[in-house]
């Protein structure tokens, strides 16, 4: 049979030695099957499996290693002058975060094209922007941004912080047993807490369509919390592997996938994340083929694609209307466990993105009667 | 009866001239989850090499080729419903298909257990 040399194919390999994270033994000693992923070796998943993984993050909390992600502060001196020089680089109303408020949001080329997608947290510390960006696009990131940011403002790396996400029903329940103020901790809001004597910014955040917390922790202290957090009977640990179908299910983009150089964040259905006054006012880098979409539409979406049957479809995979013409392609596509069936996203003429629509996709050679659905495939839960 | 193994991990066990066909127990553990399986009409004839099945795990599909060549006389209806089985008894139960064989002498160019486990341990 073919592909089992790698069984992980967006992984990437390059000649350099594959970074690790702090939590790098700790995923060794359970276990974990480890593959490179955007220059680190990384746990796709623990001898639990994908499957079980994910559906144990539905149902009670998951805990990943994200620390191979890009953290950085943006800092200037008040909050205003760094709001207004990140409004510069990304669509999204970065003025109007009250404080501890976090956005989603994207970095755009002059063409208006996703350089990446981030999350940008206004801090505690007046002047102070935390942005986590992509593994594989942080270098990019950060040279781009200081790049364009004005005297007086700059970006500094925070490499010598770790990443943890707790997603799942449960996870609140398992934080507050170390900070009880968790529980009032809004979506898209972060705090610094305590846990157990290790100070942590928290983010009630993340990337699996749960509620759940992105926790950020000096490198030094994170294998003590990975340990106190799997501690918990109520917490697993999750690979990238039921991380990459947690969020399909989600219907949230992955970065070089779903989104890149090539589509725009209207293109992507990412409108909900371009702030009203950006919208009138412009003033990002991108701006004309933003606004000018804004007002005269796209000619291709984003789309959620249920095909029917058990047959998954893959990224790459050509979408086909049902007169025979090629109208786009997959750019997410597997298997999605809640779902119990293949679930699928990519972009689709825009004439054919209404749900409903009833389209094909052809796998290995055949068609595959699959419709245009709304995203995401399985409800978020969010505590708004 | 005798049980032969090929380079690229599908297994052989053959009783007069029916030959019954899966993926190894190294392969399934190596995929992952099994999450569907593309099967074979029966009638089609397979060529040792060539494709004859595709299992998909959650994270990717991968063709199984044929290991010996022949005509699918029966194909294993339960990894339908119940992909799975392919991990839980992937020389057993998870079997994918059965062949009439078509040439005996393709045996001998597959591996006993003894050599498979030393080409799987590298």
């Amino acid at each position: 049979m073919s592909g089992l040399a790698n069984p992980c194919p967006e992984t990437q390999m390059s000649d350099a030695a594959p970074r690790r994270t702090p939590l790098y033994a700790a995923h060794v000693a359970l276990g974990a099957r480890l593959v490179p992923f955007a220059g680190y070796d990384m746990p796709v998943q623990y001898p639990a499996g994908i499957l079980t993984e994910h559906n144990w993050t539905r149902a009670s909390a998951g805990l990943f290693d994200v620390s191979h992600m890009g953290q950085c502060l943006v800092d200037g001196p008040d909050f205003e002058t760094v709001a207004r020089a990140m409004e510069r680089l990304v669509p999204a109303d970065v003025l109007g975060l009250a404080p501890h408020q976090q956005r989603y949001s994207q970095l755009l080329a002059e063409d208006g094209g996703i350089l990446d997608d981030l999350m940008i947290t206004r801090s505690g510390q007046e002047g102070s922007l935390y942005v986590v960006v992509n593994a594989a696009r942080k270098e990019h990131d950060f040279a781009w941004i200081t790049r364009h940011l004005p005297r007086g403002i700059a970006l500094r790396r925070a490499d010598g912080l770790a990443l943890l996400a707790l997603q799942g029903p449960k996870a609140e329940d398992v934080l507050a047993n170390f900070a009880p103020e968790v529980r009032g901790l809004k979506f898209m809001h972060y705090g610094a807490l305590r846990l157990a004597g290790i100070e942590a910014q928290v983010s009630r955040s993340g990337y699996t369509g749960e509620d759940g917390f992105e926790i950020s922790v000096a490198e030094n202290d994170v294998v003590g919390l990975w340990n106190l957090l799997l501690a918990d009977p109520a917490v697993k640990p999750v690979g990238l592997g039921a991380r990459d179908s947690l969020r399909l299910e989600a219907g949230l983009c992955l970065y070089g996938h779903d989104i890149d150089e090539t589509t725009s964040p209207v293109e992507a259905g990412l409108v909900w994340s371009i702030g009203k006054r950006r919208r009138s006012e412009g003033g990002f880098i991108g701006e004309t083929r933003v606004l000018r979409e804004l007002k005269s539409g796209v000619s291709r979406k984003r789309v959620g694609l249920k095909p029917e049957g058990r047959a998954p479809a893959r990224e790459g995979t050509a979408i086909i209307d049902l007169a025979g013409r090629p109208i786009g392609k997959v750019t997410s596509g597997g298997f999605g466990p809640t779902v119990n069936g293949p679930v699928a996203m990519g972009y689709v003429a825009a004439g054919s993105s209404v749900p409903g629509t009833k389209v094909n996709l052809i796998v290995r050679d055949k068609p595959l009667a699959t419709t245009v659905v709304s995203l995401p495939f399985v409800a978020n839960t969010f505590k708004r | 009866m005798t049980v032969k193994y090929s380079k690229d991990h599908e297994w052989v066990k053959v009783d007069g001239d029916t030959a019954t066909i899966g993926i190894t127990e190294h392969a399934q553990e190596q995929l992952g989850d099994v999450v569907f399986v593309e099967l074979p009409a029966v009638g089609k004839k397979v060529k040792k090499g060539g494709d004859a099945a595709v299992v998909e795990s959650v994270k990717a599909a991968s063709e199984v080729y044929a290991p010996v060549s022949g005509e699918v006389i029966a194909v294993n209806k339960e990894l339908e419903g119940d992909p799975g089985l392919v991990n839980r008894g992937a020389e057993g139960d998870g079997w994918f298909m059965k062949v009439k064989l078509a040439d005996r002498n393709e045996l001998v160019e597959l591996m006993d257990k003894a050599a498979y486990d030393k080409f799987v341990a590298g």
